[in-house]
């Protein structure tokens, strides 16, 4: 049963399309869609029967093959609001396979390279993280919800008055913050707080504040088990983004 | 400084360095020897590493100078050290590729050329650092833009990102017509 070897190795869809079109020995720009689609279909049977869960991309693009499959037995119509006249059907697929095949190539072109803790290896075994300068740790959890707590508590209490409800995202929110932080270098965690007024705009900062250290724009450190809470974006960008971060800070502000 | 004092010195911190040294840090160092001559005994180190066939090599990686050991004995250094297996998955070695020459890129751009959801290995490059988000995209929803990290370069022995491989051409693009994604494309109708 050699397809159910190959299949645990398909990485999605256009994968096991770039698989069949080698099978079958023939040119990704000139596939033959009726035998494919059939072995594509077939595949996707036997995934099923085997019990492997075929992810909802697969069947996608299996809809899109049956689709262009059907372009292909009809008769290039002249009164067609359909795209460009002349246009393969197929074109769009071929670009999509060619540009992943290239990924691809690529892939193996790193993975050929001296991987280091493969091929090579550095004396402190293990490639260092996010190396902390001297006196510097990371802050917990935990500590990060005492000092969340310190804030709330900050917060007017009983004040009562009417209320506006100022919508405000997370997603704002860690624009904002990055704002901040690019144009002030690190702030105290406090600090990020003082304007805040309310529980959910605190709560809203908090949270934007989290995501962004989960993709790792930002980190949240402190140079003594007791002392302040520190924030600073990560310095060492590329020429790239800081040149895109300057400009969805210009956008921010111009709206 | 002697120049064979200048090579000791040198050779030692690089041993002791846990991450490449760029000329710059070592120039901080080396107060008072000129940048020419730390690059000149660099390159003088690599050199006779090399020749000599040592077990150590000088390598240019991450925008500075590391100590590495020769590829050669990679067998008996990961005996050594109890061979975990460092095997990268497939999904996540072409997810990196595509971030690598694409940078700075989106999630869904990823997923468009990838074809399949990359959530679960957007997630494992972070938490590897091997990826990192290095600004918004300006479109609605404003999504993450992900770019390589030094830690990027460092586990695939590159300089820097133009020393990335070069990306093979689309071949055999003899379809009329193919609508390019980022190619200013002629001939398609204007609305």
């Amino acid at each position: 049963m050699t397809t159910r070897v190959q299949l645990e190795i398909f990485e999605g869809p256009l994968d096991l399309l770039l698989h069949l079109i080698k099978k079958n020995e023939v040119s990704i720009t000139d596939i033959p869609i009726a035998a494919i689609t059939e072995q594509y279909l077939a595949t996707l049977e036997v995934m099923e029967s085997l019990n492997l869960d075929v992810a909802g991309e697969f069947l996608v693009m299996a809809a899109t093959l049956v689709h262009i499959k059907s372009r292909m037995l009809l008769p290039l119509t002249e009164d067609e609001d359909d795209e460009e006249e002349g246009t393969d059907p197929r074109a769009e697929l071929v670009r999509r396979l060619l540009e992943y095949q290239r990924f691809k190539d690529a892939a193996d072109q790193l993975e050929r390279r001296d991987v280091l803790a493969r091929d090579v290896f550095v004396r402190a075994a293990p490639p260092a993280e996010q190396v902390d300068p001297p006196g510097f740790r990371e802050v917990s959890v935990f500590e990060l919800l005492t000092a969340l707590r310190r804030v709330m508590e900050r917060l007017p209490k009983d004040a009562v008055h009417e209320v506006t409800l100022e919508k405000i995202t997370v997603r704002e929110k860690m624009t904002l913050l990055l704002d901040i932080l690019r144009a002030q270098g690190p702030i105290l965690f406090e600090a990020l707080f003082a304007e805040v007024k309310t529980r959910m705009e605190v709560v809203v900062t908090f949270l934007a504040m989290l995501e962004l250290v989960k993709v790792r724009a930002i980190r949240i450190f402190q140079e003594e088990m007791t002392g302040p809470i520190q924030i600073e974006a990560f310095a060492d960008m590329d020429q790239a983004a800081v040149l895109y971060v300057a400009q969805a800070a210009e956008e921010e502000h111009g709206t | 400084m002697e120049r064979e004092e200048i090579k000791s010195v040198i050779e030692s911190l690089l041993f002791v360095a846990e991450a490449p040294l760029t000329v710059q840090r070592l120039g901080e160092v080396l107060e008072g020897v000129a940048k020419e001559d730390i690059r000149s005994t660099l390159d003088e180190l690599h050199a006779e590493l090399e020749a000599n066939r040592r077990g150590v090599r000088l390598v240019e990686v991450a925008g500075g100078y590391q100590l590495r050991t020769a590829k050669v004995n990679a067998d008996w250094v990961k005996k050594f050290l109890g061979g975990r297996p460092a095997r990268m998955g497939r999904a996540t070695l072409e997810t990196l590729a595509i971030i690598a020459y694409r940078q700075p890129i989106t999630r869904a751009e990823i997923e468009a050329i990838r074809g399949v959801d990359v959530d679960g290995v957007i997630n494992t490059l972070l938490d590897r650092s091997l990826i990192r988000a290095v600004a918004r995209k300006d479109v609605p929803g404003r999504p993450f833009l992900y770019g390589t990290t030094p830690e990027f370069l460092q586990l695939f022995n590159l300089k820097d990102l133009t020393h990335l491989p070069t990306l093979k051409e689309m071949t055999e693009m003899t379809l009329p017509e193919i609508p390019g994604e980022e190619l200013p494309v002629e001939g398609v109708e204007e609305r």
